[in-house]
């Protein structure tokens, strides 16, 4: 990245004034290096240095915000091209385009009510792209798809005075404008500066748009998201792959903003497909046709998955959870609180209808094997937690129903808690038919 | 400013991987497959070669298995028949069969012997043209005596067995090398696991042509990523020359997806938004094969042949050259 905090130092007044909020220039450099501070937090910089600084310190890809409110899309500012060498940042926001001549108010509400839920997550579709045919149609469109969603909008026209128009009608929703070209950047900048919406710029390859973006940067416009043009799924891969690389690798300028893909699949679930790799690769927003159900479920997880961080395991609060009405009768399970496990459990336990206790044990967000084998679940560390919890107040009756592939940790647990366990099934899958036998569900 | 193309320069390359034998080469598969040998990224044929697309195999069983019930409608009228299931599977377009010798298992009632095991391959091969991948009931001790035999009765085939582990190798690979055959290497998600099976099945003397990689798939939703990373890296290692990072990976698609509730349950079982359960299957396998694809999958196992389908289709556009 950068500069080191030593390099940075070097450029600072080191007066160790302390109005930066540190005790010393060095402490302060040290966190400009590491991103915990900016450089507008120091008074006393020179014109000289800042500039010197912020051109180093700036982020490769920059950060670009769309949408108002709840709805604000957050594209860029990614650091690696492999998720484990730290962690993408700011999932692809999964845009619907509606065109100007269909029933745009009945589409775009169909695409506002979507929502998927799954393992604790709700998923949803972030914007709709208007595509515009023709400027009075065009504004419409955007009028009722406004009226309709607020959700991010993505206007779509190449014609100046039709975007215009329509950039009108939603100048306070920041939408991101689509799209400036060779022959209307000009008037496209004016456009997206008067709103401060973000604006496409759409090469015909990749050297073309460099010439565009250094255009549109000597205009003053700097909210800017890349389109390389390229329609066909290998090419576009290999531009989202450059775009990304050399913005990374080369620190190269025109690259250095988040970059948009569109689907050209028939096929919804070929569209699918097609959106995941740039999903993958490097994509921060991807514009879609379809609304299948099935499509989007998978393309949605997908993307959930890919933007997990992988240094930390994500985790449910550790604790006891009710499951449906529970009485002091109800059956109490235990997993563990990798937020997986957890969901996964918690989900056929639901399924089987019968109120039931799950706890959420804390094995800092480790799976059942994975946190046996490490001895955060197992009787010693479970034992005395069940003896003092507070699930003895909540049911009447000491038995405990644990993972069937921890069945060895029983004996232990029994020890240590004075609670009889039920070795349960080794997948969540058999807890149906476990409860329905075992406990007459 | 013109463009200058960032190309990364790579010294090594994924080991290419020959499945099948054909009678000029002492078998009788009609053609053979070609695994790996990529000298790229994943796709990025503007920097490297891809000599061979990424091999679909279907997944079937020696008994009727224990799938959701979605899968009656596709294979219920051959999954009592295993020849006739694999020429099903065939005609349905798979490069490879794979069998899964599920009937081995000892913990099931008339559990089949060896023999029995390798009767149900010697037929499948004597009724079939595609290569062979055949894994075991995944018991260590059993694993080992129906791999034997299975090699045995296809000696000169060229077929792959699997699967070896770090604590259960040794005989595998020996059936391996006696019956000339390919080897799949387990390791559980697990970069180091990965590279310490590679050089323990080399040591042993399994010729690197031989050595195919499974990192253990993680369905969609379910830890697929974990293995995604897991390839991803070991495609890099294999770019940047480490040779025991360096064989062509298989991805089990198609039994890690159906694990999944998303992929199985009806829809009265099904969480909000979810829609009907067989598009929703479909895609889930679809969307795990293709994501592995993204991370370097040489081979995907596919369950569903409407998944298989969507994925083969989508490779096509995926292996269109990018060279700038």
């Amino acid at each position: 990245m950068g500069l080191t905090g030593l390099a940075i130092f070097r450029l600072l007044p080191k007066t160790n004034c302390g109005e930066c909020g540190v005790p010393t220039c060095m402490a302060f450099a040290m966190n400009l290096a590491s991103g915990k501070a900016t450089l507008s937090d120091c008074p006393h910089v020179s014109d000289a240095a800042k500039e010197a600084l912020e051109s180093a310190t700036a982020p490769p890809i920059k950060l670009v915000k769309a949408g108002t409110g709840d709805n604000v899309l957050e594209m860029g500012d990614e650091q690696v091209l492999f998720r484990h060498d730290k962690t993408f940042y700011h999932p692809t926001g999964i845009f619907i385009e509606v065109a100007d001549t269909d029933d745009v108010a009945a589409k775009v509400a169909e695409i506002d009510a979507l929502k998927f839920e799954r393992v604790g997550q709700t998923y949803v579709v972030d914007g709709v792209a208007i595509k515009g045919s023709a400027a009075d149609s065009f504004k419409k469109a955007v009028e009722a798809a406004a009226a309709k969603t607020n959700k991010v909008l993505l206007l779509m026209s190449e014609d100046p005075a039709a975007m215009e128009a329509a950039a009108a009608v939603v100048a306070d929703r920041k939408p991101i404008l689509y799209a400036a070209n060779a022959d209307n950047c000009e008037k496209m900048v004016e456009i997206a500066k008067k709103i401060n919406a973000p604006l496409v710029v759409k090469g015909k390859n990749l050297e073309d748009l460099v010439a565009l973006v250094e255009k549109v940067v000597g205009l003053g416009y700097k909210e800017l998201i890349l389109d390389s043009g390229e329609r066909e799924t290998s090419k576009v891969l290999a531009d989202l792959t450059q775009i990304r690389r050399q913005a990374i690798k080369k620190r190269f300028r025109p690259f250095g903003y988040p970059a948009i893909a569109f689907t050209t699949e028939e096929d919804p679930y070929l569209e699918a497909l097609q959106a995941q790799v740039y999903v993958s690769k490097f994509a921060s927003v991807v514009v879609m046709k379809h609304t299948d159900l099935a499509s989007l479920l998978t393309l949605f997880s997908w993307r959930n998955n890919i933007y997990t961080d992988p240094q930390k395991p994500i985790a449910v609060q550790p604790g006891v959870y009710a499951i449906g009405a529970v009485t002091p009768d109800s059956p109490v399970y235990i997993t563990t609180n990798f937020s997986l496990t957890y969901y996964t459990v918690a989900t056929e336990v639901e399924a089987t209808r019968l109120p039931s206790y799950l706890i959420a044990f804390d094995t800092d967000g480790l799976s059942v094997m994975t946190a046996w084998a490490g001895g955060k679940f197992i009787g010693e560390t479970i034992g005395p937690w069940l003896k003092d919890s507070d699930i003895n107040q909540k049911v009447n009756h000491k038995k405990l129903i644990i993972p069937g592939g921890v069945a060895a940790i029983k004996g232990k647990i029994e020890e240590l808690s004075g609670w009889e366990v039920i070795v349960g099934p080794r997948e969540a899958s058999g807890i149906g038919s476990f409860a329905k036998l075992r406990l007459g569900a | 400013m013109p463009v200058e193309i960032l190309k990364e320069k790579y010294t090594g390359k994924v080991q290419e991987v020959v499945l099948g034998a054909t009678k000029e080469e002492g078998g009788t598969r009609a053609y053979t497959v070609k695994l790996g040998g990529s000298s790229t990224l994943p796709f990025l044929q503007f920097e490297g070669e891809i000599p061979n697309r990424p091999v679909i195999a279907y997944e079937m069983w020696d008994i009727k298995p224990d799938w959701p019930d979605c899968f009656e409608e596709v294979y219920g009228d051959v999954w009592n028949d295993p020849v006739a299931w694999a020429k099903k599977i065939e005609e349905l377009g798979a490069d490879v069969i794979y069998l899964k010798l599920k009937g081995a298992d000892p913990e099931l009632e008339n559990s089949k012997t060896p023999d029995e095991c390798a009767k149900v391959v010697k037929a499948i091969l004597e009724n079939t043209g595609a290569p062979l991948m055949v894994e075991g009931p995944g018991n260590p001790d059993k694993d080992n005596d129906v791999l034997q035999a299975v090699g045995e009765a296809a000696a000169g085939e060229n077929i792959a067995l699997g699967v070896a582990e770090k604590d259960n190798y040794r005989s595998i690979a020996a059936a391996c090398m006696m019956g000339k055959h390919c080897i799949v290497g387990r390791s559980p998600v697990d970069i180091n696991i990965l590279k310490q099976l590679n050089i323990m099945l080399t040591e042993m003397g399994v010729s690197p042509e031989k050595i195919i990689n499974d990192p253990l798939t993680g369905g969609l939703g379910y830890g697929i990523e974990y293995s995604y990373s897991i390839m991803e890296r070991a495609r890099w290692g294999a770019l940047i020359g480490d040779k025991m990072m360096a064989f062509p990976v298989v991805c089990l698609a198609g039994p890690e997806a159906w694990r999944a509730k998303e992929a199985y349950a009806p829809i009265e079982d099904a969480g909000p938004g979810w829609g009907e359960q067989k598009p929703r299957g479909i895609m889930w396998e679809a969307m795990t094969a293709a994501a592995l694809l993204q991370a370097g999958g040489d081979l995907v196992l596919m369950r569903h042949p409407e998944a298989a389908k969507l994925v083969k289709k989508h490779l096509e556009g995926l292996m269109v050259s990018n060279a700038y």
